[in-house]
């Protein structure tokens, strides 16, 4: 066999292979998604029906509440939760992150690789490990099924990684850069505020949208910390629908892709910024 | 200078600035991480009932510990939890180094592909779970549909009712959830990998094996391990799906440690035993990352030298 064919026929597999890939990781994803738009008759029909032959917005109607028909399951007020737990808890964690992750890229203190071990560890407990002590405190202060109990304990879930990920960015930022801003008269806090932030900026965003993320998807802490409509999560709400007598895999689908989608556009534009942020903090350390 | 630095009170001072900046991070960590785990080490050594609160100044000693330690099941589920990560993991680690390769190999739609990548690492536990509660599912999912489709099969298959077939469905799950993550270090690896060792054992005649074997893997070990590490921070994410697609059923053959806990905790409201519990859970994923952290620091050695 000539090279040039052995090339071709090389090329060929490699194809094939990233062809089957690409199907198997998108295939359920986009099976759920499809799933969301369709009659739940159609869903459950046998035999199968492949190709759908109505597609519809029901779903989604139904479960925000403006159809005909009214699911019992409030998923505006899951959604808004949701949306002011993780957020505010990304805010906090950022904050927080920024401050400890330039401590541990910018000076040299004692017990600094125990501190970072201490930081890391303490993201290695369970959730729900976590979540029994945290219950029997929480419920004894009163927090249980409020929107700060949970947004205290994501904090606390965000602090580690985002360390160590902003601690990574500001290493990338060269020390002489605020050094010399120093020499010309600014303060400490100044240099930080007019160099180094700008130029860890777009590290920073990543790590604020991985945090938002692991805050966005949470369920174990979420499933025990949450009771009612004043605090519960889209993913605890997901499993509402499992308790029904029959389970609505349209209206359950349909909740996903509400869940998906803001993982799925944030994803969009981390996934640069990750990478780096991830190989850098992990290789050179 | 040396003269105001001396005047300055002690926060102030040069060497103290790190301690405050890293000041909210330890604060946080430790009203909410430590003092609940210290707590929750005392309760286990309690009788403590969730309906009975006075139980909670019940001191039994040691008498949870040797509860679980004698308790089959629970030593069944500990096995379980720890064979289900070795697989998932081992298996992870292959299929992400067979897709980094052939992603490497692909020069037209890479950036795209990787992208894609990603998707998987950012879905919710829970969202994996139900996904594939509704591929597995016996009489709508799409896999027995397809197999009915096609005339594989007429029946429909319990892939998560029957006692084998479950945990090997939770198994797919986790390996699609968390494979990205190996793949996409490992990809990383394989872009920063220099070119000369590469052609220099090319000149020496090695095959493509031996440059695989001896040139290339140990240079992505690292990666690996990082993958690993960053993995094993967060194996407990399995209660998601596993809570999701089976909640520990058929009669308890999927019941790993933390649906365990979980159920002991929570359904049965034995505090006491369940922290006692939890902490065996806590010292298995910190046992998992330090040897992870070990592999890392070692491998890097192995590498020469910190990069």
């Amino acid at each position: 066999m000539d090279t040039a064919l052995k090339k071709r026929i090389g090329k060929a597999v490699t194809w094939v292979m990233t062809f089957l890939l690409m199907l198997i990781i998108c295939l359920p994803g986009l099976w759920v998604v499809l799933t969301g738009f369709r009659p739940n008759r159609e869903v459950l029909a046998k035999p199968a029906i492949w190709i759908p032959e109505e597609l519809t917005l029901n779903n989604f109607a139904q479960i925000f509440g403006f159809g005909a028909e009214q699911v019992a399951i409030p998923v505006p007020a899951y959604f808004t939760n949701s949306l002011i737990i993780a957020l505010t808890s990304t805010v906090i964690a950022i904050l927080i992150g920024m401050s400890g992750g330039y401590a541990f890229a910018r000076f040299r203190f004692r017990f600094k690789d125990g501190i970072f071990l201490g930081l890391m560890l303490s993201r290695t407990v369970p959730g729900i490990a976590l979540s029994l002590p945290v219950f029997m405190i929480w419920s004894r202060l009163g927090l249980i099924d409020t929107k700060p109990g949970l947004i205290i304990v994501y904090v606390a879930l965000n602090i580690p990684f985002t360390i160590w990920l902003i601690d990574g960015f500001f290493r990338q930022i060269p020390k002489e850069m605020s050094e010399a801003a120093q020499v010309d008269g600014c303060t400490r806090w100044q240099a930080f505020w007019k160099i180094e932030f700008p130029l860890a900026r777009s590290g920073i965003a990543s790590a604020a949208i991985f945090a938002f993320l692991t805050s966005w998807n949470e369920y174990a802490l979420a499933s025990q910390l949450t009771r009612s409509t004043d605090s519960k999560t889209l993913p605890v709400g997901l499993m509402d629908f499992t308790a029904q007598f029959t389970i609505d895999w349209a209206g359950m689908s349909a909740m996903a892709v509400i869940i998906i989608v803001p993982a799925l556009i944030l994803t969009f534009i981390v996934q640069k910024h990750l990478i780096s942020g991830l190989t850098f903090g992990g290789v050179k350390g | 200078m040396a003269k105001i630095e001396k005047k300055l009170p002690f926060w102030q001072r040069e060497g103290f600035t790190p301690f405050i900046l890293l000041l909210p991070a330890i604060l946080v960590l430790v009203l909410v991480v430590l003092l609940p785990l210290l707590f929750s080490l005392y309760t286990s050594f309690t009788g403590y009932r969730l309906i009975r609160p006075d139980s909670l100044y019940n001191f039994v000693g040691f008498r949870n510990y040797e509860r679980i330690f004698t308790d089959w099941d629970f030593w069944v589920a500990f096995g379980r939890t720890v064979l289900f990560l070795t697989i998932a993991l081992n298996l992870e680690f292959l299929f992400g180094l067979g897709i980094a390769l052939l992603i490497n190999r692909i020069t037209w739609g890479q950036r795209t592909l990787r992208t894609i990548m990603m998707f998987p690492m950012m879905f919710s536990p829970i969202l994996v779970g139900y996904q594939f509660k509704f591929i597995f599912n016996d009489n709508i999912g799409v896999l027995n549909n397809a197999l009915q489709s096609l005339g594989l099969s007429d029946g429909a298959i319990p892939w998560l009712v029957d006692k084998h077939l479950a945990m090997g469905s939770i198994i797919v799950a986790e390996v699609w959830m968390s494979t990205s993550i190996f793949a996409i270090l490992l990809l990383a690896g394989l872009f920063a990998m220099p070119r000369d060792p590469l052609e220099a054992a090319k000149v020496d005649g090695c095959n493509p094996w031996q440059v695989f074997r001896h040139i290339t893997l140990p240079f992505l070990m690292p990666f690996a391990f990082i993958a690993m590490t960053i993995r094993s921070l967060d194996v407990a994410r399995a209660y998601d799906i596993v809570d999701v697609m089976t909640g520990g059923g058929p009669a308890g053959r999927t019941e790993l440690l933390w649906t365990m806990i979980a159920r002991v905790g929570y359904d049965n409201s034995r505090m006491g035993q369940a922290n006692a519990m939890a902490y065996v859970s806590i010292l298995l994923s910190i046992a998992f990352t330090y040897y992870f952290f070990r592999k890392l620091i070692a491998a890097r050695r192995y590498m020469g030298g910190a990069n």
